[in-house]
């Protein structure tokens, strides 16, 4: 491969090439559906019905997305500035501690709509300062963010368990869980909009949460791509030594993006923690800050594509979890092989395909620059 | 004599508890010192843990579960191979992906095959396990005082995986430091471009560092499914994987350090087992859950430039682009 890719049309980039990767992604997992001795249509067709069959198969499926969102975004921040966060998940579970901080100490003083702000404030906080240190060793010492935040991924999970077996439960209670937040921290739900459409909502706890992630999302196009921050953040992540040419202070975005993404990724326990369960308890985040690195690299990073793909793995959540009612031989765990399947064939192997496809379009842009020899209007 | 026979038991049980680690450790060695960076170890691990159990359970036989786990082990590794060096892909990122795919094809796969809830049938006393090996003269020496039981209880009553994974440390520094194979991996992780320039294959080289990967991975799998524990559970590898790959950077990707550092983290882990809940008379209780994280929070220390400092191979994690 001497001769550099042909450029592409914008269409096949963004739309041919991921598509390409995603459906081999989901092809391989249909072989899996077939060697556990089930039909990989017939589990498709329930998990989308599962997914959107009903107003609560909906519900749950955006209540999902809403997690996905926050974490996709968590980890596409970090991906603009060259770095890889994995520890969206510890960082989620930290940002737990901090809504529950916020909800336990005002949920009987102020209204939901004064407790919102604080506990987003606090998960954000306590998130983007548990990816300080790792910032902080990645841009002073250089040691890769990637060990790190695995390392404190594992930290986290001690810390919450001693934290709530030890101080945040109450005396005499079993569970390991906090007290319930009262009635100030109890977040409206959004039923109202699954029923505009004709569909009924019952138990799915979609609530207020899923539009804060959308702002959210507004808010991080807005920080990547129209302001000076986000500027230097993409430059950093192009080109580190461009960065630094051009006077960009490198050690501050890098500490400053960590936090970012880890604010993001502990915003993600607002949905959990205050929208549903209104209450601490252990393993809320159950590997949503794992799936944000497959939505991030399904979004290509950005909030564009990071809603949809979020979206997709709501339904892969929810639809799988009725799924395994009909197939009891495929499990919510099929989602976990998909994940790995679309970070391996969107991730790594990306340009798997992108030879053979610019091959194929070099061919085309020839046939019809031979057709019509007059139009030569570009040149490649 | 009774504080000696804790001791013993505390160090008998670093012993298990470190094999599985050293063995991870040693197969990131192979692959970090050539330049493949492998956060897949946990999930090769895991998929080797299962593979090695589930076909010991069916054929009765413990070697064909290692077998087994070896061979699926390296298939892991030639994956993560094939996105890396052929196609020169994240290598953290596929390492990503390979935990994820081991961690819920196990799950799914075994629900599937066994429907015991995601465990592998246990493995009885017949050959489909890996057994104690009781050293010669073991027996007959544990009544002499401290050097009898030194020997009878901690060198001996192993399974031979724990042997060979301590034999797999002088070898690994054999290779990697005293054959020509070892100085080109080495050479190949610091400076590609020079060991391409020499006419030596950057791309095969890797291949083979991976595979060697791949192998041990699959011996520290069927370690604790069909030696140390009588079957697969749901997700037993428990992030020992990323304790190994802590363990490579505390040991400064150097085979006898990390022997070193998996028995110390295998010592934090029989003290958190065997002291877990006893307090310490007019001090403070410490929290097990603080012992269970010391591995990582020493990781991270060590990483802060406090312990020394570590230094990857310069050319980890980058592809190797031939021509440009």
């Amino acid at each position: 491969m001497a001769q550099p890719y042909s450029q592409l049309p914008r269409w096949v980039n963004y739309g041919l090439i991921p598509l390409v990767n995603l459906s081999v992604a989901f092809l391989v997992a249909g072989l899996v559906v077939l060697a556990v001795g089930e039909n990989p249509l017939r589990a498709a067709v329930l998990m989308i019905d599962g997914a959107f069959g009903s107003g609560d198969g909906i519900g749950y499926t955006l209540y999902y997305a809403t997690n996905f969102i926050f974490t996709g975004l968590a980890v596409a921040v970090a991906f603009h500035c060259g770095l890889f966060n994995i520890g969206g998940e510890g960082q989620a579970y930290i940002g737990g501690l901090g809504v529950a901080v916020g909800c336990l100490a005002f949920d009987s003083i102020f209204p939901w709509w004064i407790n919102l702000p604080i506990a987003t404030l606090c998960a954000a906080a306590f998130g983007g300062l548990w990816a300080l240190i790792p910032a902080l060793l990645q841009a002073k010492r250089g040691s890769h963010v990637v060990i790190t935040t695995i390392m404190f991924n594992f930290i986290a999970a001690s810390l919450m368990v001693f934290l709530l077996v030890d101080v945040l439960k109450p005396a005499g209670q079993m569970a390991v869980e906090t007290r319930p937040f009262a009635e100030g921290a109890s977040l409206p739900r959004l039923d109202w909009m699954i029923e505009a459409f004709g569909y009924t909502i019952r138990r799915a706890p979609l609530n207020i949460i899923f539009l804060l992630a959308l702002v959210t999302s507004f808010l991080v196009w807005v920080l990547i791509w129209r302001t000076r921050l986000g500027y230097e953040i993409r430059t950093m992540g192009h080109s580190p030594k461009a960065a630094q040419y051009a006077g960009i202070n490198t050690t501050k975005i890098i500490v400053i993006t960590m936090m970012i993404s880890g604010g993001l990724a502990g915003m993600m326990a607002l949905n959990p923690v205050m929208g549903a369960q209104e209450r601490l308890q252990l393993d809320f985040v159950t590997g949503a800050g794992f799936v944000g690195i497959a939505v991030a690299l399904m979004g290509r990073s950005h909030p564009a594509g990071i809603i949809p793909a979020a979206i997709l793995f709501g339904m892969l959540y929810q639809g799988g979890a009725e799924m395994s009612f009909e197939m009891p031989a495929i499990t919510r765990d099929m989602i976990v092989i998909i994940q790995g399947l679309v970070i391996l064939f969107a991730g790594a192997l990306e340009h798997m395909f992108r030879p053979y496809i610019s091959m194929f379009f070099g061919r085309v842009a020839d046939s019809s620059l031979k057709a019509a020899p007059a139009t030569t209007g570009e040149s490649h | 004599m009774d504080t000696f026979n804790t001791i013993i038991l505390v160090f008998d049980s670093t012993v298990r508890l470190s094999v599985p680690l050293l063995l991870a450790c040693l197969a990131g060695l192979y692959s970090e010192r050539s330049g493949v960076f492998d956060i897949g170890l946990e999930g090769k691990m895991l998929a080797g843990a299962f593979a090695g159990a589930a076909a010991a359970s069916v054929y009765g036989s413990a070697w064909i579960g290692l077998g087994a786990a070896v061979l699926i082990s390296i298939a892991l590794s030639l994956v993560h191979g094939f996105a890396s060096i052929t196609h020169r892909g994240n290598q953290i990122v596929s390492g990503v992906a390979i935990n994820f795919i081991a961690a819920g094809s196990t799950i799914i796969l075994g629900q599937a095959w066994f429907k015991q809830g995601g465990r592998t049938p246990a493995l009885a006393s017949d050959g489909s396990r890996f057994e104690s090996i009781t050293l010669p003269f073991a027996d007959a020496l544990s009544d002499v005082p401290i050097i009898g039981q030194i020997y009878s209880e901690l060198l001996s009553g192993h399974s031979i995986l724990v042997y060979v994974a301590f034999l797999a440390v002088p070898l690994t520094w054999w290779i990697l430091f005293r054959t020509r194979f070892g100085l080109r991996l080495r050479a190949v992780g610091e400076n590609p471009g020079a060991v391409d320039t020499a006419g030596i294959s950057v791309v095969w080289l890797r291949y083979r560092a991976v595979i060697f990967c791949g192998f041990l991975c699959g011996l520290a799998g069927a370690y604790l499914s069909v030696a140390q524990n009588a079957g697969f559970v749901k997700d037993m590898t428990a992030g020992k994987g990323f304790i190994a790959l802590a363990a490579l950077i505390f040991a400064k990707w150097r085979p006898i350090n990390a022997m070193y550092a998996c028995l110390l983290f295998g010592f934090l882990d029989a003290l958190a087992i065997r002291f877990s809940g006893i307090k310490i008379p007019g001090l403070f209780e410490i929290p097990p859950q603080f012992m269970q994280a010391l591995p990582y929070i020493l990781t991270v220390i060590l990483l802060a430039g406090f312990i020394g400092k570590a230094i990857p191979p310069k050319a980890g994690g980058q592809p190797y682009v031939k021509e440009r």
